[in-house]
């Protein structure tokens, strides 16, 4: 409908949209930085005036992957650099000596991240298909005591796991932060998951038993196909949480099972933190969840209010 | 067959017959599809917060395994209460839930405001605008101390360019002052969106007919804001409060990697104190107490908050 009274004129909505357009590029600024910063060299990151016209350098990213070691002009000469990023460190009078723990600890944040994930979404889309479609004792209070274990602070139940773990030996261990992340992550996925499932008719599945289907192979064939959209981006979001948290990985995690949110800030440098290799361990982190985002933008405002508001 | 006899077929039979011919009952079948989940959230959330509330009431140190473990009634407790500096850190965290709810309740409303005005590209800017939220607190807050280096930070300098103030003659996180409101502009940057997003919900709930209806009574536009939006929307900024409300009451991993409680303890919110006194000081007993503290002020606030937030949506 258009030319209605409550239309806004094309002024409003370019006064509108200048306000917005400059808020947008003010909240991206520090995010291009970070993303800049990676390509730096360190006396170029911590210039001052603050240098946007740099010669990019992969010196970052070489130090994020490699721990390097100062060696004597004489060893350098007789171990020459073979390949470039062995080159981009010779520059500096050293030799790689090997693997720095970013890959690990990435590795560690895919581990952690896809198995709660699926955990999560495999638990949760049981339970919100049995909150949808039964009638089980109690629903209310068991939907709303799922909800509330979202309000708990982390460090409030870190202490009893924390002790937890350590007595069953889960502690600093992937399969502990699986099962950890995928609790925190139930409540999210059963809200949204039941608010996908009570979208499709039940008539559906009624027609599928009337043909001879068990409940088992109705919900199978008939309802896990029609919630596939609602259950993918219902994994994206437990996906993002999971890769995100710091709280527990931070108390729980020392070594073995340590993500990559609790290690990128450790990363020093010579002369304090290594600004360059911070910033390429931060991009090479932040972008898929940056490019989920641009996906998932229809489905954003539900996953973030666990389905409590619909656009 | 037609949809529509699918339809009619299912809704004359009686659901029950076709069910009870297949060996299990629909009560167990409903069991075995929600039992996992519960007894997976006994295990790691009530359990341990049973386990909480037990060890609130003892002297117990992770690192002294060997003391003997003392019941000490409500001795925890009572410390915690009396404490001045418990209260310090509660003020602490007042001052930061009230300061960024307000500036995200604030700009949030504007922006979805604006962004209802659908301009042309208005996706794109709120893609780009949303971006922030989904990003990892502790990595972001790690680059924010980057950003507020006093004399390489672009923060600081983008401050001298605008203000004229020199800009290594200030520390936003090393800064009694200041340092506040360093984690303030972050969680504002950070989750102003949020808000954002609720609010457009909120504003494109609101059917057309009712401002043309307005319009035919010559409402002016200032009445039309107050007599309408506003109303409309307050639901949805109340539901926005609440979820900004609790995380925000949690906050622990932004501030520890700004400014990790200091300078001084001007940033101490009560996440940060808890985890310094169980796993750094380890007085266990009393950090569960603290604990057990701050979940029931949490779930009672809320609670409280809820029954509200739905007398207003009943309205």
């Amino acid at each position: 409908m258009s030319n209605t009274v409550t239309d806004p004129t094309p002024t409003q909505k370019w006064f509108a949209g200048i306000l917005v357009a400059i808020y947008a590029i003010v909240t991206l600024l520090p995010l291009l930085w970070i993303i800049a910063t990676g390509f730096k060299t360190p006396a170029d990151s911590i210039a001052y005036p603050p240098k946007v016209a740099f010669q990019p350098t992969l010196e970052g990213y070489v130090n994020l992957f490699t721990t390097r070691t100062r060696q004597t002009p004489e060893f350098m000469a007789a171990n020459p650099p073979h390949t470039w990023y062995e080159r981009i460190v010779a520059q500096y009078d050293m030799s790689i000596v090997g693997p720095s723990r970013f890959g690990s600890r990435f590795l560690n944040s895919i581990i952690i991240g896809f198995g709660s994930t699926f955990l999560s979404v495999f638990l949760g889309t049981l339970a919100a298909y049995g909150f949808s479609r039964f009638k089980v004792p109690l629903k209310d209070d068991l939907l709303f005591f799922i909800l509330s274990t979202r309000m708990m602070p982390p460090i409030a139940v870190a202490i009893p796991i924390f002790l937890m773990y350590r007595a069953v030996g889960l502690s600093d261990t992937h399969a502990g932060m699986i099962l950890l992340y995928t609790a925190v992550n139930l409540s999210m996925s059963v809200w949204l998951l039941k608010g996908f499932i009570d979208e499709i008719p039940v008539e559906y599945e009624e027609a599928a038993l009337i043909d001879g289907y068990t409940r088992f192979q109705a919900f199978r064939k008939v309802v896990l196909p029609q919630a596939a959209t609602g259950i993918a981006s219902t994994a994206i979001f437990c996906l993002i949480f999971a890769w995100n948290e710091y709280a527990f990985a931070v108390l729980l995690t020392s070594g073995q099972a340590q993500t990559a949110p609790p290690f990128i800030p450790t990363i020093i440098g010579v002369g304090g933190q290594d600004w360059p290799a911070v910033a390429a361990g931060a991009t090479l982190f932040l972008l898929p969840v940056m490019i989920f985002t641009i996906f998932l933008r229809k489905h954003l405002l539900r996953g973030i209010t666990f389905g409590a508001v619909r656009k | 067959m037609s949809s529509v006899g699918i339809d009619k077929l299912a809704v004359s039979t009686p659901p029950e017959i076709g069910r009870r011919i297949r060996g299990l009952s629909d009560r167990a079948i409903a069991w075995i599809f929600v039992a996992p989940t519960i007894v997976l959230l006994l295990a790691i959330n009530i359990f341990p917060l049973i386990w909480t509330i037990r060890l609130s009431f003892t002297n117990f140190r992770v690192n002294r395994p060997n003391e003997v473990v003392k019941w000490v009634g409500l001795a925890n407790y009572e410390n915690i209460l009396t404490d001045p500096d418990v209260w310090h850190t509660m003020q602490a965290t007042a001052h930061f839930l009230f300061w960024t709810l307000f500036f995200q309740i604030l700009i949030g409303f504007s922006l979805a405001w604006l962004i209802n005005r659908k301009f042309k590209g208005s996706d794109l800017w709120t893609t780009i605008i949303v971006l922030p939220m989904m990003l990892s607190p502790a990595v972001v807050g790690n680059f924010w101390t980057f950003l507020y280096q006093p004399q390489i930070g672009l923060f600081n300098y983008a401050v001298a360019l605008v203000t004229g103030v020199d800009a290594s003659s200030f520390t936003m996180i090393g800064n009694v002052n200041l340092a506040p409101w360093a984690i303030v502009i972050v969680d504002t940057w950070m989750w102003t969106p949020f808000v954002m997003l609720i609010c457009l919900a909120g504003l494109r709930s609101i059917p057309d007919s009712i401002y043309e209806a307005a319009e035919c009574d010559r409402a002016s536009n200032w009445r039309q804001f107050w007599t309408i939006t506003i109303p409309m929307v307050l639901p949805f900024l109340m539901l926005a409060v609440l979820f900004r409300g609790i995380e925000n009451f949690k906050m622990f991993d932004l501030v520890t990697l700004l400014t990790g409680g200091g300078p001084g303890d001007t940033t101490l919110v009560t996440s940060i104190n808890l985890k310094r006194e169980a796993f750094e000081k380890w007085r266990t007993g009393y950090a569960s107490a603290y604990a057990v503290i701050l979940f029931v002020t949490i779930y009672g606030l809320a609670s409280i908050y809820v029954k509200a937030l739905n007398r207003v949506k009943q309205r």
